[in-house]
């Protein structure tokens, strides 16, 4: 048992708590917004330690080097494509119409859209 | 800031598709550097006018400081938010308060205006729904204020100083 | 590494509960926002498959995959808001 193997296994216990947070968050949120706060960022950080805690761990259990480099390039991969689906699913969701969650407070967007509308 | 020229763009273009390529075979042997200069050689010609505007200047030593320290920063804001999300699913009573909001940036790269945007997607309960002429409309789980100096002043100035810098 | 069945225990646990959105969800886009979901954890999963096996390819597969899923959810999203 090396320390790399420990470090790395701690990584990927880690990322594993975070996709299971991130299901959970799927489930109890009340509405599409709000599931998506809690699933994409949870599931991204799960991901980054997942990936990247089996580079680490294979140093000492596979004896190679070269998983690190590709696991990182996996991660980068991943934390640069998720937010932007995330931002391409919520708009989806505001333009086909879903209402926001009845408890919510502001709706700038709403109002930014009106104006444009006025305008022309 | 202009489009850089032609050479400038082509060979920051093949130097970045060239670190990628050591990094995915992870091997100094000379015959994989040789293919991989080859293939960069050829994909960056394909597509240096879609990739960088900027070009070699990209590597201007305190842009790279700066982005370097912003690596770490970026990682601990990320993890705080996912602790914060924990704490909203696991409560009992779902303490949550949501709405969009509206922002405004100082940024006018639009590759710092995208790279705001997805550090926002990805740290503290905002995600971003839209930019439009420089302003940015933020979903927000928690809103604590509505108006667009306060909204700007949690969301978009923490990481502004940095990305100020990297992308001018 | 006896702890990896452990872990692919709560992925698969995980799997299950973004499963029950994608069938329950009450419109497109939570089905959708699912199976995004349920995409990321697919590319971990296949990450550590590759642990499991010892066998660095699946490391290529898992990025393949995930370039793919990625451009499979941009492509709904454009759908769902009318771009295509």
């Amino acid at each position: 048992m090396s320390i790399t193997s420990t470090v790395g296994e701690f990584l990927v216990l880690f990322g594993t708590i975070f996709y299971f947070l991130s299901t959970l968050g799927l489930i109890r949120m009340p509405d599409v917004y709000n599931r998506m706060q809690t699933a994409t960022k949870s599931a991204t950080l799960g991901s980054l330690g997942v990936i990247v805690g089996v580079g680490i761990w294979a140093i000492g259990h596979v004896g190679s080097y070269s998983w690190v480099t590709k696991t990182i390039i996996i991660a980068v991969f991943l934390l640069l494509t998720n937010p932007i689906s995330a931002h391409a699913l919520i708009r989806a969701a505001y333009k086909s119409g879903i209402p926001l969650w009845e408890g919510s407070v502001v709706d700038k967007y709403k109002e930014a859209l009106e104006r444009e509308e006025g305008e022309q | 800031m202009g489009e850089a020229s032609k050479i400038s763009r082509y060979l920051y273009t093949v130097i970045v598709l060239f670190v990628i390529w050591i990094f995915l075979t992870s091997s100094l042997d000379i015959q994989e550097l040789e293919i991989g200069l080859v293939f960069s050689l050829v994909v960056g010609a394909l597509t240096y006018s879609v990739f960088t505007e900027s070009g070699l200047a990209n590597f201007h030593p305190k842009r790279i400081i700066y982005g370097i320290a912003y690596i770490p920063y970026f990682l601990w804001a990320m993890l705080m938010a996912n602790l914060d999300v924990a704490y909203r699913v696991l409560h009992p009573k779902r303490p949550i308060n949501p709405g969009i909001v509206e922002c405004e940036t100082v940024l006018t790269n639009d590759v710092g205006k995208l790279v705001l945007a997805n550090s926002i997607t990805l740290t503290p309960g905002t995600i971003t729904l839209d930019v439009r002429d420089g302003k940015y409309y933020i979903h927000w789980i928690d809103v604590k204020d509505a108006s667009i100096e306060g909204a700007s002043e949690n969301i978009t100035k923490p990481f502004e100083k940095f990305l100020k810098v990297i992308f001018p | 590494m006896i702890g990896i069945n452990i872990y692919l225990l709560i992925i698969a646990i995980a799997t299950l509960l973004s499963m029950y959105r994608v069938f329950r969800g009450p419109t497109t886009v939570d089905r959708l926002v699912a199976v995004d979901i349920m995409t990321t954890i697919t590319t971990g999963l296949m990450v550590l498959f590759a642990l499991y096996y010892k066998r660095a390819i699946f490391l290529d597969v898992a990025l393949v995959y995930a370039i793919l899923a990625f451009l499979g959810v941009i492509a709904f999203a454009r759908y769902l808001e009318g771009g295509i």
